[in-house]
């Protein structure tokens, strides 16, 4: 049976420092899988390679069966992968509705020449971006709509600019979403809520989900498996209860245990 | 700023002089520079009133007033205690003004007694006959002292006045000026609606306005200011109040009356009217096309004068028949789209190797590619086909068939330029609002993400390159129809850094604003070569430039007529602290700090 994504003994190297080394797994069509690692962990760099902003040392990565090395992020992107920043890189200027509307360009089509003639297919177009972009927005409730759609995306809160990026995200009609660090810097009402809208991605949207985390109970929560890093190696993957006994994870995050130390 | 409040005023012998010294000094080398450089001189040939003031003078009396008024301001921060403006201020403008008057005192007295005038080349007798306006020395430094020192005052007292007196004044004042400077386009339309009389009667046989008229022009000026205070701004909110079919209607009005004005006046004005449109039409194309290049992709292009040059040599070698390698001949239309077609692939051959370079670099490398071209053709190697630096001449005019404009006329090259003006205006506007003007303005945002979020970020910028080249090629090809020549160095440097500063002071982004910028700039100071309302001004109206520039840069850096979106970004903190007053923000910050206390808790 295929992958939707799938990882080829993965490496990537900046001058000397090994990001990410021997990293093999893949992803099936519906799940939501976390990686989780203690900082530095290789988990940013890992999202980078796929999206196309790192060129990996070697390996490869199929997205469908097909090589995804080498292409430039817009064309990752097409193929339908899409993601969110872990320091929240939104349009700021751009209004939130331009932020979304945006997103869709390479889900369309229009021209120069649709533009400049005003051609129906060009309005049918804009008419359907500007629907598409406020049924994603409405996604979140009501904190990004109404009159928000035309204020610049700066005056978000950061939590909504959180909101407002998966929405960019999702606005890219993707197959596979990454999500790094979606919940990072909410407070738990906020964390529990996007947890569960989280859940609906997958299930409203069908959307296959790989998702950075820092908080356990976000990681507990959605994921059906847990990948960890560490120093650029994976060190365990398996169900959350697996993963959260195995030793080489606790040591990990908390260090090697007193008595083996001697 | 209703915050502030007002102690009663200070003391009015209790001056800050360290401030009234350093304005001061500030204020006499200005005063010292603009003699040097020629300004009064040169400008003393245009007279505002005949013959009391003259454009030379006036160059030199706006220093004063702007440093007593700038010595005189208080800054005033919200919560601190600030004195009403008073007697104090009056006399801080005024000791401003005598400390710069220094300044003129010396060089009287220098040019007086020395002769530098090798180095100096302004530096002599004309200079001093004129400072002193021929009465001599101590006529002349005793005039100063008390001109400098009245003109601070005049200017620290604009604080003191109600804002409707120093409305009256200003618009007055203002007004009077502009009236004179305008003169020549006045002359002109006054033949076309038969109103010589009224200019016989306004203006002296020799230029400027009439002591009598002058004073009238001022007082109606004022009366028609303090008549229209506040009724321009609220039509203004009331039309942006309405909504739905309302709002369309009265747009299809306006947008009406616009075009029925911009068609119907220049059948009545005069050549000279309808060739300075026309110039300030050529670079408004320039400006639009640079205006989506450097304005709405964030592409700083230091050569688009290369696009321009492209447009008007391909219509030259097209079209004339002097061409020296091949002269097909062919009309003005065809050759229009064949240079513009010519200029598209330019664009792409010139934005191609430069496109993935970002910022500072792609400025180094286009400012090389903008000359290269420029120095191709003026070449000895491409002689042969371009005509080196005789260029090519003989280009005939514009020939649409039921129709034939000549460059001689006037009227017909502005219909031309309007109708192309209004074509890239129109382009302009749809691109902006396309899915295409969307990905530029992600691309000026954040090139990286915009990549990631599925722009083919390279493919854009191309077309951003090619789009500006068209529009440039417009300008070209019309330009070259209208002159009837073109040779290499109609298509310096210069040409690219006028009209980069046109959008820069109109607006970067905005259509309107570049359409601003245009007029006051090209329309006022005039292009590069092309002579504007001020043509006294000569080579000096790059020093305007240059001042204008950095002013701009320190008072309004979004330009005379912003986009919402521009000025948004440069105050940010305004717009936001507004959020804050109208409720619409969002403070999450104590929330914040409970949830990371939290989620350490929970870690594995
Ligand atoms: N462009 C780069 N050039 C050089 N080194 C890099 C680059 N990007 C990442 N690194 C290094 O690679 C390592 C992994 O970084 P990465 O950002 O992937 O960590 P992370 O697991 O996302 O950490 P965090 O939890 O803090 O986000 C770090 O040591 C980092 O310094
Ligand atoms: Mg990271």
């Amino acid at each position: 049976m295929s992958h939707l994504l799938e990882i080829k003994d993965l490496q990537v190297t900046f001058g000397g420092l090994n990001a990410l080394s021997g990293l093999n797994f893949h992803i099936d069509e519906g799940e939501i899988v976390s990686v989780i690692g203690p900082n530095g962990a290789g988990k940013t760099t890992f999202f980078n390679t796929i999206s196309g902003l790192v060129e990996p040392t070697s390996g490869d990565i199929l997205f469908e069966d097909e090589s995804i090395r080498g292409l430039d992020p817009n064309q990752v992107t097409a193929l339908g992968i899409a993601r969110t920043f872990q320091n929240v890189r939104l349009f700021p200027n751009m209004t939130i509705m331009e932020n979304v509307m945006v997103a869709q360009h390479c889900r369309t089509s229009q021209n120069v020449i649709g533009a400049l003639f005003q051609t129906k297919a060009f309005k049918k177009e804009e008419e359907e971006i500007r629907e598409n972009a406020k049924e994603i927005l409405s996604f979140f409730g009501s904190r990004l709509v109404g009159y928000r759609l035309d204020q610049p995306a700066f005056v978000l809160s950061y939590a909504n600019r959180r909101r407002l990026e998966i929405a960019r995200a999702m606005a890219t009609r993707p197959r596979l979403m990454l999500l790094d660090e979606p919940v990072a810097g909410m407070n738990p009402k906020e964390t529990a809520e996007l947890t569960e809208l989280i859940g609906q991605l997958r299930s409203e949207w069908g959307f296959t989900i790989v998702m950075i985390e820092h908080d356990m109970r976000v990681v507990r929560d959605v994921s059906d498996r847990v990948v960890v890093l560490d120093h650029g190696v994976p060190i365990a993957q398996g169900s959350y209860d697996e993963v959260s006994i195995n030793p080489d994870v606790v040591e990990a995050y908390l260090g090697r245990p007193v008595e083996n130390k001697s | 700023m209703t915050e502030i409040k007002m102690a009663p005023a200070a003391k009015v012998l209790d001056q800050d002089w360290r401030n009234i010294f350093r304005w001061g000094a500030i204020c006499a080398i200005t005063l010292v520079f603009i003699s040097l450089v020629g300004m009064p001189a040169k400008l003393d040939l245009r007279l505002i009133i005949n013959p009391t003031l003259s454009l030379g003078y006036v160059s030199l009396f706006w220093i004063p007033v702007m440093f007593g008024f700038v010595a005189s301001t208080h800054i005033a921060l919200e919560g601190m205690e600030v004195s009403r403006p008073g007697m104090r201020d009056v006399l801080t403008g005024l000791f401003t003004g005598l400390t710069g008057s220094f300044g003129l005192v010396l060089l009287i007295l220098g040019m007086n007694n020395f002769d530098i005038t090798d180095p100096l080349v302004n530096w002599g007798p004309p200079l001093l006959d004129l400072l002193t306006t021929g009465r001599g020395i101590g006529t002349g430094i005793l005039g100063w002292m008390a001109a400098s020192a009245f003109l601070g005052m005049a200017g620290a007292s604009l604080h003191v006045l109600t804002p409707l007196l120093r409305r009256i004044v200003s618009s007055a004042i203002l007004g009077m000026i502009s009236i004179a400077i305008l003169e020549d386009a006045i002359d002109d339309l006054s033949e076309g609606f038969r109103l010589e009389w009224l200019v016989d009667l306004i203006y002296a046989k020799r230029g400027g306005l009439t002591n009598k008229s002058a004073i009238i022009v001022a007082i109606v000026m004022a009366a028609v200011s303090v008549l229209a205070q506040g009724k321009v701004k609220k039509a203004k909110a009331n039309f942006f109040a309405l909504e739905g079919p309302a709002r369309k209607k009265w747009s299809v009005v306006l947008f009406a009356g616009t075009a029925a004005v911009v068609i119907i006046l220049p059948m009545f004005a005069g050549g000279y009217v309808n060739s300075l449109l026309a110039n300030v039409g050529i670079f408004l194309l320039l400006a639009l096309g640079l205006n989506i290049v450097v304005g709405l992709a964030g592409i700083l292009d230091l050569g688009y004068v290369a696009f321009f040059a492209v447009g008007g040599y391909s219509t030259a070698v097209l079209t004339s028949p002097q061409s020296p390698w091949f002269a097909p001949e062919i009309g003005f239309v065809p050759a229009l789209l064949v240079s513009v077609v010519l200029a598209g692939i330019a664009g792409l051959a010139i934005g191609a190797p430069v496109i993935r370079m970002r910022g500072d670099y792609l400025a180094i490398v286009t400012l090389g590619f903008g000359e290269i071209i420029r120095l191709l053709f003026m070449s000895d190697f491409l002689k042969p086909y371009f005509g080196g630096a005789q260029g090519i001449v003989n280009v005939p005019g514009v020939e649409l068939g039921f129709l034939t404009i000549s460059g001689t006329d006037p009227k017909g090259v502005f219909y031309l330029v309007l109708a192309f003006s209004a074509l890239a205006i129109y382009i302009s506007w749809r691109l902006q609002a396309s899915r295409l003007g969307r990905s530029w303005m992600a691309i000026r945002e954040d090139e990286q993400v915009a990549e990631a979020m599925g722009i083919n970020t390279v493919n854009s910028k191309l077309m951003a390159f090619v789009v500006g080249a068209v529009l440039a090629s417009f300008a070209g090809s019309i330009m070259v129809a209208r002159v009837g020549s073109v040779f290499p160095n109609s298509f310096m440097i210069l040409v690219s850094i006028i009209i980069l500063v046109v959008v820069i002071v109109g607006g970067m982004g905005s259509i309107p604003g570049v359409i601003v910028g245009s007029f006051v700039l090209i329309g006022v100071l005039g292009g590069p070569r092309q002579p504007g309302l001020l043509q006294e001004f000569g080579q000096l109206k790059l020093l305007i430039y240059g001042a204008l520039l950095v002013f701009m840069m320190l008072k309004r850096p979004e330009g005379l007529v912003p986009s919402a979106r521009r000025s948004q970004e440069l105050h940010q903190d305004e717009f936001l602290q507004d959020a804050w007053f109208k409720g619409d923000d969002e403070a999450d910050g104590s929330d914040e700090q409970t949830a990371s206390a939290e989620g350490e808790g929970a870690s594995v």
